[in-house]
């Protein structure tokens, strides 16, 4: 059943700890009797405000719009009450609070009608329309928009890949998805292949799921799909990465600064395969997503949680916390990161809430000098070295960091796992990354703006040499007049050319006179006297200027 | 606050990475010990005080806390390495000396672990073999083979106090020495592997000690702290360089196998060239790197001055690491191929 595994390099096994939640089926939550929903779930735009305290809204109701081209919508989870709109603890790395819509629940879960698409029927530009109002964001990690990766695009997309690789420790909510909604992903991808117009699905699942696969490959026999191939990949981290993930199907590598779109590939979490074939199917929008609740609480377990959960609940759903707890993580241990308020509801990109303990998450070791090793560049994915550029990014030497190709880095986390001297190298990296970042876009804005000024000047001179020229044309023609014209045609003949020339650059000077200016109020014209007087008064300062 | 990741690999410290490789050692000290008596642990202890304790005053001088780095396992190796590299019931000063340079000198004046450029064991054999090279070559012959064997006690003295017995009782040159002298003197190659000294294949003894270090740097391998491009390119640097000599010349040039058997060939291609501070770092970087020190490894020692080349061919290497590296950095994934990381 299983397609050909290509090599990639580097990647790690650290310990799993999928064993304690995946055992379990899935846990539909309860209603909740208050939901707080961001604007902001997704890469890009936040979604623009469409409610108000007081509001009344349904299950599935629009509450915001996408913003942009790369923004999702947000739905309401459940029929009530729109309570307030303000700043609230998120799950978010920055830890900041952010714009939340919060929805108490009138306990009837009534929904807005709701239209499946018969997607079969349209063309793909229209299909992409259609789910432009879905809010579905990818749920692999970066919650990309999905609509916009759907839409059609300029580079034909030859193979869809959906991601079940799902790489990172203690995450098993796509293992129970694909165990248990396995036919239901499958039509999703499906009908995400329609959209790209793919020829082939390729699924990649690491090997310590077989059941997942077992039951992937049982739906896409049951649905007689001859072009999907389910491909069981070898469980080492970081394999679910887009890139890591479109090599190990493939054998293709992803250019440096591109995506694997521009390759041909898309590349799909299951969970959004599954997200899709709802909005699709029964014309729901993204209202929930799995969860896995692990770690330190008494009973781990995936959870499907309407979007807007406080994640305190889910813990407490988990059995809640059992003693001694130290924190949570939101994601994987890998790339995750420390949720500071378990208040914050769950959102498109929460695939996962770990509860630590010291044990299971002791503190890191005080830093040691780094000893070159090597080993950080043995399981690099991307084969960097990244002890090159934790020196270079340390001494703030960041052309150098960036010659090193840290912009490559992925931020996957095994150089950190294996760095003897417990170097957080992957904090080095983030730091680096966004003083690189910060400091192209200010050379970047230097440089229009010197392009400005620089014009500016060119205009100015141009305009003084114009002047002069005409001063010293008239004064010649004054001069001339008359004695040339008579004794030679040919000298007359250009200069009638160059009346009509002058002539005709006075006219287009004329006409290029603002035209809105002629009934002015003595208070207007005063006003645009000062502006006039302000613009054409000599620079006083380059940097001003620019 | 620290970002992810938020676990880190287990039992993986610095502190436990110079414990495994002072562990690949031991086998080799043994069978050192065994062929040329109990000098060797008064030597190992005593640069190992000595380690510490000019580690303790370089972190006092220069203001570092003193726990992490005197507990770190990095001094101790050093002491380890040099203690093998220099001749046993040598006087207590001459270690004295050689930790000097290695550790305030090549370690703390570049700023501590892992900022030195040169391999500091080597340094301190360097300014040893160059300002005393008479005490560098009185190396303790093998116990079967001597008529006097110092018991640990006698060693004691002997390095502490100076004993009244004269060194030629119970030193002699090694093979390396022999063959270049004998070679130097107008005799044969053959001539010198006659005599008693030499052992199977490179010095009896020594040839031993040498299968001992191979056994510990597999170790070494398996256990992934050392990959096998720095070894495997050296020795085979080795093999290949004194072949090539011996093709030319039989008579004047012992053989490969002579050549990676005796003096420092195997301790330097497992535990010395492969300090990854010093050594380079890139796979490309670390065959050119050892490949080059190995065949100056013979090139010194068939040509130059010294008995042996190996740690003068490992400083040499040392200094042009960052350079080497720099060059044969390897392909990023996504880069087209032909890139350099550093331009």
């Amino acid at each position: 059943m299983s397609g050909k595994v290509y090599p990639i390099p580097g990647g790690l096994h650290p310990a799993e700890y999928k064993d304690i939640s995946n055992d379990r089926p899935i846990l539909v939550a309860p209603l909740s009797e208050r939901y707080v929903v961001p604007l902001r779930q997704h890469i890009g735009e936040p979604a623009r405000l469409l409610v108000k305290p007081g509001y009344s809204v349904l299950k599935g109701q629009l509450i915001g719009a996408p913003e942009g081209r790369i923004s999702a919508a947000v739905h309401a989870p459940t029929s009530g009450r729109v309570i307030a709109v303000e700043p609230r603890p998120v799950a978010h790395p920055s830890g900041l609070p952010d714009q939340c819509v919060v929805i108490e629940a009138d306990g009837q879960d009534t929904a807005v009608e709701m239209q499946p698409i018969a997607w079969r029927d349209l063309i793909p530009c229209e299909l992409h329309q259609r789910l432009a109002n879905m809010g579905l964001a990818g749920q692999g990690g970066a919650v990309f928009p999905s609509h916009v990766k759907l839409a059609p695009s300029p580079i034909p997309i030859e193979t869809l890949i959906l991601n079940g690789a799902e790489c990172e420790p203690w995450i098993t909510c796509d293992d129970r998805l694909m165990r248990e909604r396995a036919t239901e992903i499958l039509q999703g991808a499906e009908i995400m292949r329609h959209a790209l117009g793919a020829s082939r699905i390729l699924v990649g699942i690491e090997d310590n799921k077989p059941e997942a696969a077992q039951a992937m490959q049982a739906a896409c026999d049951q649905l007689k799909l001859g072009n999907a191939e389910v491909t069981v990949v070898p469980t080492r981290y970081p394999s679910g990465g887009a890139k890591q993930l479109t090599q190990l199907l493939t054998g293709l590598e992803t250019p440096s600064g591109k995506i694997s779109t521009d390759i041909g590939i898309q590349v799909f979490n299951v969970g959004t395969a599954y997200a899709l074939y709802r909005a699709v199917e029964l014309g729901e929008p993204m209202l929930s997503r799995i969860v896995t609740i692990t770690g330190h609480v008494a009973q781990p377990v995936n959870i499907e949680a309407r979007l807007g959960t406080p994640i305190e609940e889910l813990i407490r759903l988990a059995g809640g916390e059992l003693p001694e707890a130290s924190g949570h993580l939101i994601g994987g241990p890998m790339m995750g990161f420390e949720l500071n308020d378990t208040a914050a509801p769950v959102v498109k990109a929460v695939n996962c809430v770990i509860t630590k303990n010291l044990a299971l998450f002791p503190h890191h070791p005080p830093a040691m000098p780094c000893i070159r090793c090597g080993q950080c560049a043995l399981v690099c994915p991307a084969s960097l070295q990244p002890f090159e550029m934790y020196w270079h990014a340390k001494s703030k030497n960041f052309d150098k960091a960036r010659a090193y190709a840290l912009l490559d880095c992925i931020e996957c986390g095994c150089c950190s796992h294996v760095c003897p001297s417990h170097i957080p190298l992957v904090d080095f990296y983030r730091f680096a990354k966004s003083e690189i970042i910060a400091a192209d876009r200010a050379s970047q804005a230097s440089e229009i703006a010197r392009q400005r000024h620089e014009f500016q000047l060119l205009r100015q001179e141009r305009e003084k040499r114009e002047k002069a020229e005409r001063l010293g044309k008239k004064a010649t023609e004054r001069l001339d007049s008359g004695a040339v014209a008579a004794d030679d045609p040919e000298a007359a003949r250009k200069k009638a050319i160059l009346e009509g020339a002058i002539e005709r650059a006075r006219q287009a000077k004329e006409a290029a006179r603002p035209q809105n200016t002629e009934n002015l109020t003595p208070e207007q014209q005063q006003q645009v006297d000062e502006i006039e007087a302000r613009r054409t008064a000599p620079p006083q300062d380059t940097e001003t200027q620019a | 606050m620290i970002g992810s990741p938020f676990v880190l690999k287990e039992h993986n410290t610095v502190r436990f990475t110079m414990i495994k490789v002072m562990a690949a050692l031991i086998p080799g000290t043994l069978a050192y010990a065994w062929f040329f008596g109990p000098g060797i642990w008064i030597s190992l202890i005593w640069c190992g005080l000595l380690g510490i304790a000019f580690e303790a005053v370089a972190l006092l001088m220069r203001d570092r806390p003193m726990q992490p780095a005197l507990t770190d396992g990095s001094v101790l190796l050093t002491a380890w390495l040099l203690a093998l590299s220099v001749p046993t019931l040598a006087p207590w000063w001459l270690y004295l000396a050689g930790m000097f340079f290695a550790v305030i000198v090549a370690k703390h004046f570049y700023g501590g672990l892992g900022q030195n450029l040169f391999n500091p064991a080597m340094v301190g054999y360097a300014a040893l073999i160059i300002s005393f090279p008479v005490y560098m070559t009185q190396w303790v012959g093998p116990t079967n083979l001597a008529n006097y064997v110092p018991n640990l006690s006698d060693a004691f003295d002997l390095v502490f106090i100076g004993g009244s017995i004269t060194p030629d009782a119970y030193t002699s040159a090694t093979i390396l020495d022999g063959v270049k002298t004998a070679v130097r003197g107008g005799h044969t190659v053959a001539d010198a592997l006659g005599l008693p000294i030499h052992g199977l294949i490179a010095g009896k003894g020594f040839e031993l000690v040498a299968v001992m270090y191979l056994f510990g740097g597999l170790f070494l391998i398996s256990n992934r702290l050392i990959t096998w491009h720095i070894p495997v390119a050296l020795l085979a640097a080795i093999g290949l360089t004194a072949g090539g000599l011996q093709l030319v010349d039989p008579a004047h040039h012992a053989g490969p196998l002579f050549h990676l058997m005796a003096g420092g060939s195997m301790l330097g291609a497992f535990f010395i060239a492969t300090d990854p501070v010093t050594a380079c770092t890139t796979p490309r970087g670390k065959l050119i790197f050892a490949g080059l020190a190995g065949f100056l490894t013979v090139i010194i020692r068939t040509f130059g001055g010294f008995p042996d080349g190996v740690a003068f061919s490992i400083l040499i290497l040392n200094s042009a690491a960052p350079f080497i590296d720099a060059f044969s950095q390897p392909r990023v994934f996504g880069h087209p191929r032909g890139g350099r990381a550093d331009k």
